[in-house]
């Protein structure tokens, strides 16, 4: 039996088959066919950002938090161009995104119509695919593609644009099921002869290391699992990139801390001192390696990730196995339990004890102030004061948002939200949107920055309106911190343009909006007023005065290799021995 | 460890590092992928080698298979080999593409193409240019009292040597049609 209906109605229909349940979007003339079809349904719950950027963030915290994909709906135009910073970090982040656009009727494509824009071209770049549809007979079918594209393989978020005259038009509706499977069926199982030679470097690894990233959180809770139980057992040392943060619990015994440009020096020596580094789903980022001639010269190293172009693109590796994490891990476990669970015991225990001296560098102190609330400390106090909490942050990004990835502590995946390869200020506040919806119980933090914080202010709004109690807890220092210590370090303290000057009064801001407004700037006050904007049952901007030029340490300079870090200030502007110097 | 002490105010680090870690060799290779035959998807195609900065020394494209959609796009590129690897691994990702071949490196290929030569002259020259054409087992297709254009299919190195030789002798035009490529024998 079909079903015949509007092109518009299909698309509700398509999105209950798809087990959708909140769609982050903002309507629009070339839309208003759908939210007419919205209007009349309770299935799912459409949540009205301010803004199309804050929908696309707020359906990646959704995607992130959940697993599942986030789902944005926007007009024509102006809607899609806006959508475009928020597809670009799910891109680089590997997130899983539908994004449905309106776009003018089909006849009237090409002649610069109201509110055209060509969106699939905007948007070739910035997705994972994208489609224009013009046929309604074929509209069912690509919404339901578009979902298999976005969450298979490594996840990415897609684009369906869709022509008014689409929307009215009537035909027959398509059910998943009957939906052409798409050729596209990434490999899952990593190859059997890798595995075996990766299960080799494990037995006999002298310096291992596990460096661990994005796509074990992006193969889901399986993944996390069979991590935790590969390093409990052999015992190995793992270190992770901002993005992998949480799959591999901070109090864990293995737990070196993140590793990279602003890493911990225990991560960073030990993947520059390793034999065998074990990549599993991360992507040898140059936030990551710094110098590439220079990085991690001695080890042999293996790679496990689901995308072939990850694969040898920035390092080249003896080991590169194509699959999901969850599968070859699962594999990988078999086969070394099988072969009688071997290690070098001796030499990784004389390797930790290695790491140990390492550790005492204690690269994470700083001096503390009785009388100004360093950032650091700040963190400090409100990882203390929340990690009882069914807890989960998101960041914008800058300063505060590595000081939060060393100083907060992620126990579970999907806990952690930041915008790690593009590097979107803006987006922390409507991500932290999407994970309260996901999760209306749970205590959900923003660590902003003041200045990052304004790019989507607007977005409080939304978390007024659905009273979600989303926590922003700003860490202002009025300046574009992270900018303001690359000009003191590298470019002569000439703070061109990085001052956050004329701020808002963000008490004032918060009550202007409906929300609740704090401020801090006394040490001593700080634990106090954490605790009552944790006790705050509404959304609440807490504006946290902090020391303005504190530097984020420790740092390893772009083109560095990962043994050469900058500590402290204390190293900053000494004399340069020769072979400490710059190698340009 | 070695601490890294920088002087301040030194601007060399800037937020990349800005050596090239792959100047090394370059090669060239032909490579066939096989398409989806939808909208946009020569754009894909296009958008990928200009957006990561890949070269294209030639493209062609047509449909190979009605009923089935498909078409066949030839590209000859090059790049030090660890590019060509992500060439090739990029042009996996997306989605309408179904097959990439490396010509260059499954094994001995033929590589055709075709180009057309409008030469004008009269006299000598014109004589020459005919009878240089005939050596190059090139075609006569269309013909006025004072030019010629000639039909040429081949390797491009014999395209371009012709094309070298009717230079001198009025050549005032050429379209080339880019390499079409397929693997030889069953493979
Ligand atoms: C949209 C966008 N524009 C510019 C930048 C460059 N940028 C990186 S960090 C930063 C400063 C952020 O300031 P703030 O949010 O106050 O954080 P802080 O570093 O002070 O903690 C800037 C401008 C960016 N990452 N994103
Ligand atoms: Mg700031």
């Amino acid at each position: 039996m079909t079903r015949q209906m509007s092109g518009a109605r299909m698309i509700v229909e398509a999105l209950k088959d798809q087990g959708v349940e909140v769609i982050f979007g903002y309507p629009g003339g070339a839309v208003l066919p759908i939210y007419d079809e919205i209007f009349q349904q309770n299935d799912i719950r459409h949540i009205l950002v301010r803004h199309e950027q804050g929908a696309v963030h707020a359906a990646e915290g959704y995607a992130r938090s959940t697993g599942k994909p986030g789902v944005v709906l926007v007009t024509s135009g102006p809607g899609a161009t806006n959508a475009v910073t928020g597809m670009t970090d799910a891109l680089m982040d590997s997130i899983p995104l539908v994004v449905l656009t309106g776009q003018v009727p089909t006849f009237m494509i090409g002649n610069d119509a109201f509110q055209e824009a060509d969106t699939v071209g905007i948007t070739r770049p910035c997705t994972k695919h994208n489609w224009l549809v013009k046929d309604t007979n074929r509209l069912a079918e690509t919404i339901h593609q578009a979902f298999h594209i976005a969450t298979t393989g490594r996840p990415g978020p897609v684009l369906v644009d869709i022509p008014k005259d689409v929307q009215f038009a009537t035909a027959a509706y398509t059910g998943p099921k009957a939906a052409r499977v798409s050729h596209y069926q990434p490999r899952l199982k990593g190859d059997p002869d890798r595995i075996l030679t990766l299960v080799e470097m494990i037995e006999t690894a002298e310096r291992p290391i596990f460096y661990t990233g994005g796509g074990v959180i992006n193969s889901g809770p399986r993944a996390s699992a069979l991590l935790r139980d590969l390093v409990a057992a052999t015992g190995f040392p793992l270190t992770s990139t901002l993005m992998g943060l949480g799959a591999y619990p901070a109090s864990g015994k293995s737990w070196l801390g993140m590793l990279g440009m602003h890493g911990l020096v225990e991560a960073n020596l030990a993947m520059h001192g390793c034999d065998v580094m074990i990549n599993i789903g991360a992507r040898f980022d140059d936030r990551i390696t710094g110098r590439i001639a220079d990085f991690s010269p001695k080890s042999r190293k293996a790679h496990i990730d689901i995308d072939q172009s990850s694969l040898n693109k920035v390092v080249h590796t003896e080991v590169p196995i194509l699959g999901d994490v969850s599968s070859v891990l699962e594999d990988l476990l078999a086969v070394w339990k099988a072969r009688g669970s071997k290690t070098n015991a001796a030499a990784v225990k004389k390797w930790w004890m290695q790491i140990e001296q390492w550790k005492k560098t204690r690269c994470l102190a700083y001096t503390a102030s009785p009388r100004i609330i360093k950032p650091q400390y700040a963190l400090e106090r409100l990882q203390a004061l929340t990690a009882g909490h069914d807890r989960y942050i998101t960041t914008e990004v800058g300063q505060h948002q590595m000081w939060a990835a060393q100083y907060l502590g992620f126990e579970a995946p999907n806990r952690w939200m930041t915008s790690g390869g593009l590097g979107t200020m803006g987006y922390g506040l409507p991500a932290s949107i999407g994970v309260q919806i996901a999760h209306p119980d749970a205590l959900v933090i923003n660590v902003a920055g003041e200045a990052s914080f304004l790019m989507n202010m607007q977005e409080m709004g939304t978390a007024v309106q659905y009273r979600l109690p989303v926590k922003q807890f700003i860490m202002n220092n009025e300046r574009l911190g992270m900018v303001r210590q690359w000009q003191e370090l590298l470019h002569g303290e000439r703070y061109s343009q990085s001052w956050s000057e004329a701020l808002p009064d963000f008490v004032k801001l918060a009550e202007a909006f409906g929300a609740k407004g704090m401020q801090c700037s006394d040490p001593a006050d700080l634990d106090d007023a954490i605790m009552e904007m944790i006790n705050h049952d509404g959304p609440v901007i807490f504006d946290c005065l902090v020391e303005k030029h504190e530097n984020c340490f420790p740092m390893i300079p772009s083109g560095e290799p990962h043994n050469k870090m900058i500590l402290s200030d204390g190293m900053v502007g000494g004399a340069i021995s020769e072979s400490g110097a710059v190698l340009v | 460890m070695s601490p890294l002490k920088i002087k301040k105010g030194s601007s060399r680090h800037s937020a990349y590092d800005l050596r090239d870690p792959n100047a090394d060799v370059i090669e060239t290779h032909t490579l066939g992928v096989i398409v989806d035959n939808e909208a946009g998807v020569l754009a894909r195609v296009i958008g990928l080698f200009s957006g990561r900065g890949y070269n294209i020394e030639s493209l062609t494209v047509a449909e190979i298979d009605h009923l089935g959609h498909r078409s066949r796009i030839t590209i000859v590129t090059t790049g030090t080999p660890q590019v060509i690897e992500q060439i090739k691994a990029q042009l996996g990702r997306i989605i309408p593409v179904h097959e990439v071949h490396d010509l260059t490196v499954e094994g001995p290929t033929v590589e055709r193409e075709l180009a057309l030569f409008k030469v004008a002259g009269k006299g000598d020259a014109r004589i020459e240019a005919l009878r240089l054409a005939e050596i190059f087992r090139a075609n006569v297709v269309d013909s006025t009292l004072e030019s010629f254009v000639f039909e040429m299919t081949g390797t491009s190195e014999k395209i371009d040597a012709f094309a070298e030789l009717m230079r001198p002798l009025g050549l005032s035009d050429i379209a080339r049609t880019g390499v079409a490529a397929l693997s030889r024998g069953m493979a």
